[in-house]
């Protein structure tokens, strides 16, 4: 059992017009078995809580805390975070030249568990994964993301989550840009990730379609860098059918629609 | 990604993430931020690609010094080339001791040391450059190694050149593989030395060579070496270039193809540190019909003032129809600080052809591949050893020799480790 705690993150980005806060105080807590929906609209500050927490340097973290069973998160440096058992599906992931998918899932699995995989069970391990999510298995010798399409790169996302088996997945958008096969597919990823019972979920979106797969206990409505509302999958068909505008009128300009 | 293909071909392959890149387009000091987007900042230039301001036909050779101009370092030729880091191998007399030079060959394969006056110097060709004419008229014996015709080795034929001082010499390799022979010879340059360098190949009808140039001189050494391959009917040649230690190298490996059907590869890697300034200069003349060349140069910086250069001239003769030609440059700028020029030129004088391209793009390894990596637990120095290793791999592979390929592997490997701290 293991526990993600954010408490009270402010968060700022340096822009050509100065800094800018983004994150204005966001206290969270998920925890090992939980799945939390954190649902928001465009330019709320979704994608840069789930980078903080990853440990992208563009984003500054002004005050607050992010600890992982008690551990200082922000003390640790990207590739410590990852290996202490974070995980960020990213939504724009990068292509990197010159590095196999191949090459690359053995050198993370390598890094992330300290000693490098059989490479006989790996092997069919990564086969039966990429199977599972319906990637076809030529892109193992393809180069990362190289000339993947946008779902190409999802799945390809979601076959890291399963692979690398972290203690906490944070998916931001995965479900963007799917149509309704993949995103049958890769829900079933994060589905299996999580019931193998060792992993907490921050499914981070935009719709509500993705809950209709992936079944969330807790649903944060998210604006202007602050949680604005907190509750159970009911809240998730309220927004289904009421939008965001209710939050919106409240938040003032720096909310775009 | 967007590459400069002209007659596009395909199959040709491509490294998404890299931009489009033309002449001396890699300003590499650009402040782009973490999230900077593009893995480089490119920008077209004009006409796709550059027709030399005088013909490559047009370029004058001689064996004399005295009937090439004194450079200024304006030529087009010698644009990218610090002259004042040359050493004086532009303009000094060169009579310093030449890299002792040691060949491990099988007993077929014949190894003479001749004085200048031996007939076949001169066979491959005459000196397109001031330097190249320099050495001509300063080397006092040449080293002639000949793959006897019809003998087929199986083991390489290594020349290990070494050099032991700072005082500028001349140097003059003949290798000559003659009809039907078929070889591999590894010139292995290392060592410390100020030199200038003829090396003349000899591709004889049906012959197959593939000629390896390692240069691993120690840190402030001063290297310029003309490479000229004579191509026969039917024959093949593989050279590859490999650039790794020295102040300043420069190689202008050149193919001619003196009769038809031959075919020619060039391959290249190069990993150019902090201050180092590794210039390649590939031309391919297509003189002859029927004729197959394929260039491919790929290289890394790393480290401030890491200056790359690659000029890739392929000249394809009006009575050379049914020529099918490719070119490529790619470059991978692992830091700040570093700079890659990157320059095709292709002239045609048929329409009659199967094929010519080129293209040429430079990345950058940026932040965002680095926190991409780094996000899955890898360290930051593995996740640059993985992107150098994948994308020089390329070449590495192509060289065909195991022992070359493992030591070039370990090689880089050493070049990254120096980086590191
Ligand atoms: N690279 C950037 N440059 C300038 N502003 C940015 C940048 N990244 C994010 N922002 C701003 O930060 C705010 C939050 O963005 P983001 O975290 O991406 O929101 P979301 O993921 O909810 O759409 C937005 O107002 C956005 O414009
Ligand atoms: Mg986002």
């Amino acid at each position: 059992m293991s526990t993600l705690e954010i408490k009270d993150l402010h968060v700022s980005i340096e822009t050509e017009q100065g800094v800018k806060e983004i994150l204005k105080g966001v206290t969270l807590t998920v925890k090992t078995g939980e799945t939390h929906a954190i649902m928001g609209p465009n330019g709320s500050g979704k994608s840069t809580l789930a980078s903080t927490i990853a440990g992208h340097p563009r984003y500054t973290v002004t005050s607050g805390s992010i600890t992982l069973d008690g551990e200082d998160v922000l003390a640790m440096s990207v590739d410590e975070r990852a290996r202490a058992g974070l995980f960020l599906a990213m939504q724009y992931p990068v292509e990197v030249p010159g590095v196999t998918m191949t090459n690359f899932l053995r050198t993370a699995k390598t890094a992330i568990d300290g000693n490098a995989p059989a490479i006989r069970s790996w092997t069919k391990e990564v086969k039966e994964a990429m199977a599972q999510l319906r990637i076809d298995a030529d892109f193992a010798q393809r180069n990362v993301n190289e000339g993947f399409s946008g779902g190409e790169k999802k799945r390809v996302e979601i076959l890291q989550l399963e692979l690398f088996k972290p203690k906490f997945a944070i998916l931001d958008e995965t479900d963007s840009g799917l149509d309704v096969d993949a995103l049958k597919v890769v829900s079933e990823g994060v589905n299996r990730a999580h019931a193998a019972g060792n992993m907490g979920t921050l499914l981070i979106t935009h719709y509500t379609r993705i809950l209709r797969y992936i079944k969330p206990e807790f649903v944060h409505v998210f604006v202007d860098g602050k949680i604005a509302e907190q509750g159970g999958p009911e809240l998730a068909d309220r927004l289904e059918e009421e939008g965001y505008d209710r939050y919106l009128a409240g938040a003032g300009t720096a909310v775009q629609a | 990604m967007t590459e400069t293909t002209e007659k596009a071909r395909i199959g040709a392959p491509s490294i998404a993430g890299f931009t489009e890149e033309g002449e001396s387009l890699s300003p590499t000091p650009v402040a782009t931020g973490p999230l900077g987007g593009d893995a480089a900042k490119s920008h077209s230039h004009g006409g796709g690609y550059g027709i030399p301001d005088s013909s490559r036909a047009g370029r004058l050779t001689s064996y004399r010094l005295a009937d090439f101009p004194e450079l200024k370092g304006t030529e087009e030729e010698w644009r990218f080339t610090p002259l004042r880091r040359l050493g004086g191998l532009h303009k000094d007399a060169l009579d310093g001791a030449a890299p002792a030079v040691a060949v491990e060959a099988p007993e077929q394969v014949r190894v003479e040391t001749v004085g200048r006056e031996d007939p076949r110097i001169g066979s491959a060709g005459v000196p397109e450059d001031r330097v190249s004419a320099n050495a001509w008229e300063h080397f006092s014996e040449a080293t002639i190694i000949t793959v006897p015709s019809g003998v087929q080795l199986e083991d390489r034929v290594l020349v290990t050149l070494t050099g032991a001082g700072l005082a500028a010499a001349a140097q003059h390799i003949v290798i000559v593989a003659e009809e039907g022979a078929r070889a591999v010879v590894v010139l292995n340059h290392n060592g410390q030395a100020i030199v200038a360098e003829n090396v003349e190949v000899v591709v004889g009808d049906r012959a197959e060579l593939t000629l390896v140039s390692l240069q691993e001189w120690q840190d402030d050494s001063v290297h310029a070496s003309s490479q000229q391959v004579k191509v026969g009917q039917d024959a093949k040649v593989k050279h590859v270039a490999v650039s790794l230690g020295g102040s300043l190298v420069r190689l202008t490996p050149t193919v001619r193809f003196a009769q038809p059907g031959g075919e020619a590869e060039l391959f290249g890697l190069y990993f150019a540190d902090a201050g180092q300034h590794l210039e390649h200069r590939t031309f391919v003349d297509h003189a002859q019909p029927n004729c197959v060349s394929n260039v491919l140069y790929k290289g890394a910086l790393q480290g401030k003032d890491a200056h790359t250069v690659w000029v890739g001239d392929v000249l394809i003769q009006k009575q050379a129809e049914g020529t099918d030609s490719y070119e490529k440059n790619q470059n991978l700028v692992l830091t700040d600080g570093g700079r890659a020029d990157s320059v095709p030129n292709l002239e045609i004088e048929t329409g009659l052809i199967k094929g010519a391209g080129h293209a040429s793009a430079t990345g950058r390894f940026d932040d965002e591949h680095l926190f991409y990596l780094m996000a899955r637990g890898i360290p930051e120095d593995v996740a640059r050893r993985l992107v150098v290793r994948g994308f020089l791999h390329e070449i590495i592979q192509k060289i065909g020799v195991p022992s070359i390929e493992e030591h070039l592997t370990e090689a880089v490997e050493r070049e990254l480790e120096a980086g590191d701290n």
